[in-house]
């Protein structure tokens, strides 16, 4: 047996079978990975072409899926780091714990694309004559968009580590590194992987209305399938809009199969469990690297280099503590911190300060038109979902057919389908005051389905059985059994979907289409509108009230609700 | 003289609530640990066993006092605890667990494995190095625990129940193999301190016994077991040694001096003045055991607990619940019935319900409390932070909420009250007229 200490990459590529065919395979792989970040480096470090023009011809395309791929993962990339990171900190810091996570409450709640003209300009004037300035700006936003579930999976994850096996970790000594190595991140890792595919999902929802959208007079546009749907819709190119959208599905169900797939196989070592269970993931990609030498050779490396830092650490250890950071240094650093937030408040105060009271009773206003129609989305994609969730949930043969289907359907991201439903809408002479209903049941309504078929899956067979024995009627066993049964995983769905609706308020309300802005009047209208023109004091205020109704709202309605599913409706197993 | 190990001077665990109280867990304490010895430690739950064992490892810090390990304040490096969940790391292979400790030192991969190999022959699990712990039994992963331990050749091998996630076998199997190893010098220690509920496990493994009681931690009674290894669980000397045991325990307010085998009796410590704290039981389950116990006579109570394959912290429970409401009465380890007892067992299940109201009322504070609150109020409603309020002074956050499950448990059994969760607050029911309340919860 080799040296077989740092469990992450050790496991990954066990020792197995070897075989050349595969090592060739492995290496062909490495290798046209190697030529793209070439290209990718020349275009990135190219002059600055702020608005590509996208041809529309479906053999441009895998270039640009391969441009929008590598965007959202370097930021999902940014967002894992980042993830770790904090959750790290506000699990292992009890005095800064509280406010950490609160501000994670808040940041979750602000609308991924008010950072989009800051972000933006910001990144530009960085870079003015490079491309890498847009291409960061728009990784930035994806970013922002998909880190903040996963720092929160991780630090529940690190709080929730039994309370024995941290005590065996600090009996034997393990220094903060081995700690880290051996007990936080393996305990982290599966809810880690399943935030991140609902991370990606939603990356994709963003990525395609950051690669084209208008700021101020300038027009942005950059390569990615996102820009090629847009194009073509704005052109009314069915055709093209066809081929976008079946080169966005294959691409998806090829990360899903290439890396989510395997990932989950892999991940079956880390449940925290004392018995072997029945079902195991197998997985060919992942089997296909446990066999090959090179992915054996790079996992024994990275091993090695565990190792070695394990090492070091330990020995460390044995040295005298370096002194804390001395309480003067952390004052100062405070001190700097409440100064930096008071000017920037005041900065901010001065910019509200030019909006007038009337503009301040509209704002009001339009958030209560998109209030409404958040909720409206939420009721019409319940009256749906619930009774198609618990049919499927019910009828295993159903689900076989049914389940696949709808997760291909939610994996197209609903701002990919915008342009194209927007387009059929006004042609059957439909406003954007309907549409945009639409639109934001397009990207919310799958998370109540699926959260609605666990929950119909999750009620115990003697539950319904009891339904049959005393012939319920259909209302009864509606009332007793299934609205119960599903109703902690409804409001787990609602919840989500009520943020993602507000988010997509954003762009439903407001749509650059064929030269034309399509608007109704809403509080995501005029975040997007102040955007385009530049009122950074409306774009703001608009921010403020609506991250400010998404918190009310979580705390006031959500959390209670969520609370009393948990106390009242949750089944115990 | 014996080397001391490890000494407790003083030591005491307490928290602040936010209003300036003290709640206390462990009152002061000393406790050395002596070279050569098993040390076990008994005490219901509740007495701060599991803090204890905290506080001598130095996972968790003493509010006041001090632990010594050979001396010194600092802890060495090579402490172990074997732990009752076993607490192996479920992603690496059973030799990367055991090499685990061992790489905390900084020490290189050759000598580690050699170490680990040696750890695992010596609790028979070589062959097994490849495996995940998920893939042996429960017996195999404690013997995974155990090498984890014994690979950092610990002075003072702590253990926290290290045989109560075992089936009864297996137990047994892995108890005498390591009173074996212990014996003949195998084990790399030097000397073993074992936590446990289980009164006969404590006579069969240890050379002293201490045992504590609750509310505060307290030392009751600390010593020797000079029967000879291997020990026999019918003799007469080791019987009346877990005897012993029991009568400590099942009187708590006792001086335990008085209770030594063939003592005399003696007067009582004088009553403590604790607040009354109610046991953590069901009626259900206090009515089964008063249904079982002989109308007549006094039952032992180890034979009782064994009679009925329960543990220690499952009956003591029960008898104090039962003792507390005048159902049963306690001596010398020997439990027996009332007269209300007795006409309790014997009822039908409304009357059982009325015996268990009066008494309930009668002698159970808190209930007492809850009710007299409720009769006061109009509309028969009182929120449950008033009750809160109360325990707040006498128990920590966690403990007034078992004390109030329990009540809840209590009056909604004898139907005095009832609790609304969503409101929470107490209140007593509305009589159905026309209907019998009788309903078979519990």
């Amino acid at each position: 047996m080799s040296l077989r200490l740092p469990v992450l990459a050790q496991s990954f590529f066990g020792e197995r079978r070897r075989n050349l065919g595969i090592d060739l395979a492995v290496f062909a792989v490495i290798f046209a990975g190697f030529y793209g970040m070439i290209a990718l480096t020349r275009y990135w470090w190219g002059a600055a072409v702020p608005s590509v023009s996208i041809s529309r011809s479906p053999w441009a395309l895998p270039g640009y899926a391969f441009y929008s791929v590598v965007r959202l993962f370097v930021a999902y990339l940014l967002s894992l780091l980042f993830a770790i990171g904090y959750g790290y900190t506000a699990a292992n810091h009890p005095r800064i714990e509280r406010i950490l996570i609160a501000l994670l409450d808040i940041l979750q709640s602000i609308p991924v694309l008010s950072f989009l003209p800051g972000v933006m300009l910001a990144m530009i004037s960085l870079f003015p004559s490079r491309q890498l300035g847009v291409e960061i700006g728009s990784i930035l936003l994806i970013f922002t968009g998909q880190v903040w579930n996963m720092a929160f999976s991780f630090y529940t994850s690190l709080k929730s580590i039994p309370r024995e096996l941290g005590e065996a970790a600090g009996v034997y000594r393990f220094s903060a590194w081995q700690r880290f190595v051996q007990l936080e991140l393996p305990f982290g890792v599966i809810g880690l992987l399943w935030n991140s595919m609902v991370s990606v999902a939603g990356g994709w929802f963003f990525l395609m209305a950051c690669e084209m959208f208008v700021l101020g007079n300038r027009d942005f546009r950059l390569p990615g399938l996102g820009s090629y749907l847009q194009t073509a819709a704005g052109a009314g190119d069915v055709g093209a809009i066809l081929w976008g959208l079946a080169a966005m599905i294959v691409v998806i169900v090829l990360i899903d199969q290439i890396l989510w797939r395997p990932l989950i196989a892999w991940s079956d070592k880390f449940k925290f469990e004392q018995v072997e269970s029945t079902a195991e993931h197998s997985n060919l990609v992942l089997g296909i690297l446990r066999r090959s030498r090179l992915a054996a050779w790079i996992g024994d490396s990275v091993d090695g280099f565990f190792e070695k830092v394990t090492l070091h650490f330990a020995g460390r250890r044995n040295e005298p503590a370096p002194a804390a950071t001395s309480p003067l240094l952390a004052w100062l650093a405070g001190i700097a911190i409440l100064l930096a937030t008071g000017y920037a408040g005041l900065q901010a105060v001065g910019l509200l300060s030019g909006v007038t009271a009337h503009e301040w009773l509209a704002t009001l206003g339009l958030a209560t038109l998109t209030l409404l129609r958040v909720n409206g989305a939420l009721l019409i994609a319940s009256l749906w979902t619930i009774p198609a969730g618990v049919a499927i949930g019910f009828h295993p043969k159903l689900a076989r057919v049914a389940q696949p289907l709808a997760q291909i359907a939610a994996s197209v991201p609903a701002t990919a389908l915008f342009p194209i439903v927007l387009l059929a809408l006004i042609r059957m002479g439909g406003g954007l005051g309907i549409a945009s209903i639409l639109l934001m049941l397009l990207g919310t309504q799958w998370y109540i389905l699926f959260n609605v078929i666990a929950g119909a899956l999750a009620i115990p067979s003697e539950l319904k059985e009891v339904g049959g024995v005393f012939h319920f009627n259909r209302l009864l066993t509606w009332r007793v059994i299934i609205l119960p049964g599903i109703f902690p995983y409804l409001v787990t769905g609602l919840i989500t979907a009520s943020g993602g609706a507000w988010n997509a308020s954003i762009i439903a309300e407001y749509f650059h289409l064929q030269g034309r802005i399509f608007t109704t009047p809403g509080l995501g209208a005029q975040i997007s509108g102040a955007s385009d023109a530049g009122r950074f004091d409306v774009l703001l205020l608009s921010t403020l009230v609506m991250s400010a109704m998404v918190v009310c709202i979580n705390r006031l309605v959500w959390r209670p609700l969520y609370r009393l599913a948990e106390n009242r409706y949750r089944l115990e197993a | 003289m014996q080397q001391i190990l490890i000494q407790a001077v003083a030591v005491e665990k307490f928290y602040q609530t936010p209003d300036e109280k003290r709640i206390q867990v462990i009152a002061p304490l000393d406790l050395s640990i002596c070279e050569g010895q098993i040390v076990a430690l008994l005490g219901p739950s509740g007495s701060g066993k599991s803090t204890l064992l905290r506080m001598l490892t130095g996972l968790s810090q003493p509010s006041a006092g001090k632990i010594l390990h050979n001396g010194k304040e600092q802890p060495p490096d090579n402490l172990a605890i074997v732990f009752q969940s076993f607490a192996l790391f479920p992603w690496l292979t059973v030799q990367q667990n055991v090499e685990a400790p061992l790489e905390a030192r900084g020490v290189a991969a050759p000598e580690r494995a050699e170490r680990s190999r040696k750890a695992l022959d010596t609790v028979g699990l070589d062959g097994f190095e490849a495996a995940y712990p998920k893939e042996l039994s429960g017996g195999m992963k404690q013997r995974v625990g155990f090498a984890r331990a014994l690979v950092v050749e610990p002075e003072v091998l702590f253990m926290d129940e290290p045989f109560s996630a075992l089936d009864v076998l297996t137990a047994e199997n892995l108890r005498s193999q390591v009173t074996e190893l212990w014996a003949n010098k195998k084990l790399p220690t030097q000397a073993i301190f074992i936590v446990t509920h289980n009164i006969e496990e404590a006579v069969l493994l240890a050379d002293r016994i201490i045992v504590l009681g609750k509310n505060p931690g307290r030392i009751r009674t600390d010593f020797a077991v000079t029967l000879p290894q291997p020990r026999d669980r019918k003799a007469p000397a080791f019987l009346s040694y877990v005897d012993y045991v029991y009568r400590v325990l099942t009187q708590p307010d006792a001086e335990p001096g008085v209770l030594q085998p063939a003592g005399l009796p003696g007067a009582a410590e004088p009553a403590r003045h604790t607040h009354q704290m109610l046991p953590h039981v069901r009626p259900g389950g206090l009515a089964g055991l008063l249904e079982m116990l002989p109308d007549e006579g006094q039952t032992d109570l180890y034979r009782l607990a064994g009679d009925l394959g329960l543990e220690l912290d499952d009956i003591l429970p029960i008898i104090e619940a039962g003792a507390m409401l005048g159902f049963l009465s306690v001596k010398e380890g020997d439990v027996g019935m009332t007269g209300l007892g007795r006409r309790f067992a014997n009822a039908d299940i409304l009357s059982q319900k009325q015996y268990f109201r009066e008494a309930a009322v009668k002698n159970v504070a808190l209930i007492n409390q809850i009710q007299r609150a409720l009769q006061s109020k109009p509309g028969h409603r009182v929120s449950d932070e008033f009750f809160r309020d109360l325990l707040d002074e006498h128990f920590s956050e966690e403990e007034v909420q078992r004390q109030l499950e329990t009540a809840i448990n209590w009056g909604r059994y004898s139907e005095l009250f009832d609790y609304d969760a969503g409101q929470k607050r107490f209140f007593i029911p509305e009589p159905e007229p026309d209907e019998e309340p009788a309903r078979l919860d519990e």
